[in-house]
């Protein structure tokens, strides 16, 4: 009984400790204005790998989730003679959680655990006690501008993911079963705000993309240096990163559309 | 020896890392312009004494002093000017994986100097040509053979003209044409170049080869230290088992046990 | 040159994602750069029964506008919705009639407007005196049920 209380006490404060390294790296990376000349070749570096290397998967998986959405939009809708709604459904349902969730949890799984294998590998192969003792502090050369990389193309993958959505939508409803294409596109429009519902979609893959981006780089950070250490932070990485993606989504749903 | 001779200088060092005690009370001093060699059994924190000569670790009480200054009373500026002043050669290398070899070399040149773009060419150059590896530029790391590697981490470690080279296990898991390479290299770059070079080893005969100043750890303390015929001639039977590599002595070959029959018999 | 590929491919994909959101504005939300001209008329309802913001005005079955408020009067205890039509549409007689109808069972509200024959024109704060309002399921089904029982 002590045991299990000294265990959970134990545990509380480990995981305090950690969230508070954690605000560490990211303040410490962070609080830097980075310098133009310095810094933005570094981070275009890092959009390749973080941003243009997930395209692929995103255009992919936001093409079938909108067919699909189209099609299971037209079978139920038709039923109340109300097919003409089913641009309505398939936007708000992709701009408003699907694109955001599903990007960030792929996003989890292609570009998060790369980050942390890659930075985990760094501190392995002592890369990053190198740089320190060449005078350059790693958590500004190597975290930084992945964290900045993160945070940029989370929204815009997440966007993309959209908008490539809405058209695989399109293309079902109106080419295959026959919806009438000026009221899919006009009862979208008149459904769908910019400001509430695009807008605060691009807010949750903002905050997505932070969450994702600062566990990716801690968890490498923080991986025991052996092959077993990194591949076990790499799977933290996914499982936390997606778990955190899924609780914030239900915090901002409610405090975005909940009136509360 | 006059305290001036020592660049580095370490009295009363205690650390522990979690229960376990990595060092009890370690007193050393480094003269300047020689190879010093610390050497001992795996796990004694040879490594983690070159980490606090660079200043990534703190003790947990004792100094160190590199010329002249307490490293863990800088701050991180500081530090970071101090280490300009020493190279060091990881054990892996350590070479950055996603920048060729003229990148890694020419790198702490791009950081820390105002050089021109032809200067650093220049001298990366010159340092590659000292290690013999001034054909390989445009090789990635993942192209080099482990020797190589290591050869242009020292082209690299030695890019600033530092005082202090420290070298990590530099024999370790080498062949034995890539260990005579680094082994002369160590040599010959200290007497060009004049630093003071710190060696981390445990691979006996190349390492007495080379060291003018010997110092043996373990069990968290200096239980040996002179010149390797001092060394050679010591009456300890720890160092005796350490540098023949016999079986059995003060570290026992059995791990701690009951006796054999009483288990046997139970 | 390894660099300049990788510097090509991260410009592609910030202007795919600005295109994204481009779209996401013009085509999704229907949030539009270039503001139509527009004159606003007035029009009072007794129940708008879920028309909301945004919805369309037609006529014709054509769209010639949208709801762009709707308030309530406080003396009169009636809805005013207030119309944004387009300016081209400007042979409106003032004797014009709307409607709340509703697009399939579960479709949004949208007003549909038919003209009347005066000669004179709505214009820019005009008031459409005839408005016959939504259609609420449980008062039809109440006055078909008073129906059926005095028959």
């Amino acid at each position: 009984m002590l045991d299990t209380l000294a265990i959970t006490g134990r545990l509380c404060i480990e995981k305090l400790a950690g969230f508070g390294r954690a605000t560490f790296v990211l303040l410490h990376a962070l609080l830097v204005w980075p310098q133009p000349g310095n810094s933005i070749p570094l981070i275009v570096k890092q959009l390749y790998s973080v941003g243009v290397k997930s395209l692929l998967i995103i255009v992919v998986s936001g093409l079938f989730i909108g067919m699909v959405l189209g099609l299971q939009g037209y079978t139920i809708l038709v039923d109340f003679a109300s097919e003409d709604a089913v641009g309505q459904m398939v936007a708000l349902s992709l701009v408003r959680e699907l694109a955001p969730v599903v990007t960030a949890l792929l996003f989890a799984g292609r570009a998060g655990s790369a980050l942390t294998a890659e930075i985990g590998l760094m501190k392995a192969t002592e890369q990053l006690a190198s740089l320190e003792m060449i005078g350059v502090d790693p958590l500004r050369r190597i975290v930084a501008p992945r964290l900045w990389a993160g945070f940029i193309s989370m929204p815009l993958l997440s966007m993309i993911f959209a908008i490539v959505g809405i058209y695989g939508g399109a293309v079902v409803s109106i080419d295959w079963l026959g919806v009438y294409s000026g009221s899919f596109w006009s009862v979208m429009q008149s459904s769908v705000d910019f400001y509430d519902d695009v807008l605060n979609g691009v807010i949750k893959s903002l905050v997505f993309g932070f969450v994702i981006t600062w566990i990716a780089v801690y968890q490498g950070l923080e991986s025991v240096p052996t092959s077993e250490g990194i591949s076990q932070a790499t799977t933290r990485t996914v499982v936390y990163s997606s778990l955190m993606v899924l609780a914030l989504d239900f915090v901002l749903t409610a405090l975005m559309f909940g009136n509360i | 020896m006059s305290v001036s001779d020592n660049v580095i200088q370490i009295s009363h060092l205690k650390f522990n890392r979690g229960e376990r005690c990595i060092f009890k009370n370690i007193n050393l001093s480094i003269p300047k312009g020689k190879i010093t060699a610390i050497m001992g059994p795996s796990g004694t924190g040879k490594t983690t004494l070159l980490k606090m000569i660079g200043g990534q670790l703190t003790p947990d009480s004792g100094k160190v002093i590199v010329q002249g200054t307490d490293v863990h009373s800088l701050a991180r500026a500081e530090l970071f000017s101090l280490r300009k002043n020493m190279g060091m050669l990881f054990q892996s290398g350590a070479l950055f994986s996603d920048m060729s070899v003229f990148e890694n070399v020419a790198f702490p040149l791009q950081v820390n100097t105002d050089l021109s773009v032809e200067l650093i060419r220049d001298v990366v150059l010159l340092k590659l040509q000292a290690v013999g590896l001034r054909g390989a530029t445009s090789l990635m790391p993942s192209e080099l053979s482990g020797g190589m590697a290591r050869r242009v981490a020292l082209a690299r470690a030695i890019a600033l003209d530092p005082q202090i080279v420290m070298y990590d296990e530099p024999f370790a898991g080498q062949d034995p044409i890539g260990m005579g390479v680094l082994v002369t290299l160590i040599k010959k770059l200290n007497q060009s170049l004049g630093h003071t070079s710190v060696i981390v080893s445990h691979d006996i005969q190349e390492t007495l080869s080379i060291a003018d100043y010997i110092c043996i750890l373990a069990d968290g303390e200096v239980i040996a230290q002179g010149s390797a015929s001092e060394i050679r001639e010591s009456s300890s039977q720890k160092v005796q088992q350490f540098i023949h590599g016999y079986p059995d002595g003060p570290v026992p070959f059995h791990y701690p046990s009951v006796a054999l029959m009483d288990e046997l018999t139970g | 040159m390894r660099t300049r590929t990788i510097e090509i491919l991260v410009g592609l994909f910030v202007v795919c994602g600005l295109l994204a959101a481009l779209a996401l504005a013009m085509t999704v939300s229907g949030l539009s750069g270039s503001k139509q001209d527009t004159y606003k008329i007035y029009a009072h309802f007794e129940n708008i029964g879920g028309l909301s913001d945004k919805a369309e005005v037609t006529l014709a079955g054509v769209q010639i506008g949208t709801v762009s408020s709707i308030k309530l009067d406080p003396q009169m205890l009636t809805a005013v919705v207030e119309m944004k039509i387009f300016s081209e549409v400007d042979y409106l007689s003032i004797d014009s009639s709307v409607q709340i109808l509703t697009s399939g069972l579960l479709g949004g509200k949208y007003i549909g407007l038919s003209v009347g024959a005066e000669e004179e024109v709505l214009t820019e704060g005009g008031v459409i005196e005839d408005s016959q309002s939504a259609l609420v399921l449980e008062e039809l089904i109440g006055k078909f049920l008073f129906n059926k029982v005095s028959e």
